[in-house]
């Protein structure tokens, strides 16, 4: 059987689901981060298959500014994570229960 | 099955299973191993992409994650020197609850996915994502985008000097 689109997006899917799970299940900030990563990186391959599949270059244009703007949210997000641990010493999120009613 | 289809394949598979090894390694809680593992999934999903002749995307996806992303966290992570997690109680509840739904959104999908039978009457592909094309519409159908997303990298930047300082007011 040919490799085409669906097997792609099978392998995008199972990926996105991979980091969903780490963001459920995870309690540390930090691996919950990546797990985030995980899941732009799935958005991304079900993007490039598209274009590839589709014969048009705009999915990838679009992957590239999803990079560009993943590296200013992990910058943004890892200097608030390193912020609060200066501030509480924990980077675990079960320590973090300010907002919680 | 040509050459192409076995690589596909293994590339899948190695993706997979590192990002399984990130989620979830039973050898070790060290936030370390999941970056190091991080890498590797990204890695092999450059070689995804080079199969999807995405070449420039490829190459960006190792420089700008490979080379920055996960040098950014590994530096974070030794630089807040987190001691070996210590095994806490897992709640039930919240376990038993988290693996159901996104079990459920997998067999959702999946099904989805094989119902609506994606790109069976579609052309061969014959695109190339070459810097050159890529390149070309970036800078005439996309040059606002672009310029904007300028700006944001230099918001961040600010942001982040602005967070990292000292007396946070």
């Amino acid at each position: 059987m040919n490799v085409g689109l669906e097997h792609y997006l099978t392998v995008s899917v199972l990926l996105f689901c991979l980091g969903l799970l780490g963001v459920v299940m995870r309690r540390n900030l930090l691996v919950i981060y990546m797990s985030l990563e995980l899941m732009l990186n799935a958005s991304n391959l079900a993007l490039v298959s598209f274009s590839r599949f589709n014969n048009k270059l705009d999915g990838q244009v679009l992957v590239f500014f999803i990079i560009t703007v993943a590296a200013a949210e992990v910058a943004v997000g890892l200097a608030l994570i390193v912020a609060l641990y200066r501030k509480r010493q924990s980077a675990h999120v079960e320590d973090l229960t300010t907002m919680k009613l | 099955m040509g050459l192409p289809d076995i690589l596909f394949y293994v590339f899948a598979a190695l993706t997979l299973l590192c990002g399984v090894l990130v989620v979830a390694n039973p050898f070790s809680r060290n936030p370390v191993t999941s970056a190091m593992f991080l890498v590797l999934t990204i890695v092999s999903m450059a070689g995804l992409f080079v199969l999807l002749h995405a070449f420039f995307l490829a190459a960006v996806q190792i420089i700008v994650y490979a080379g920055a992303v996960i040098v950014l966290f590994l530096f974070v992570i030794m630089l807040l020197d987190l001691k070996e997690e210590q095994r806490r109680k897992i709640k039930l509840f919240g376990f038993v609850g988290g693996l159901i739904s996104v079990g459920a959104i997998v067999a959702i999908s999946l099904k989805a996915l094989k119902a609506a039978k994606p790109g069976t009457d579609l052309p061969a592909p014959l695109l190339e994502g070459g810097t050159n094309a890529l390149g070309h519409l970036l800078f005439t159908q996309y040059v606002l985008p672009f310029e904007v997303v300028s700006v944001l990298l230099l918001v961040a930047m600010v942001g982040v000097i602005l967070l990292s300082k000292k007396d946070l007011k």
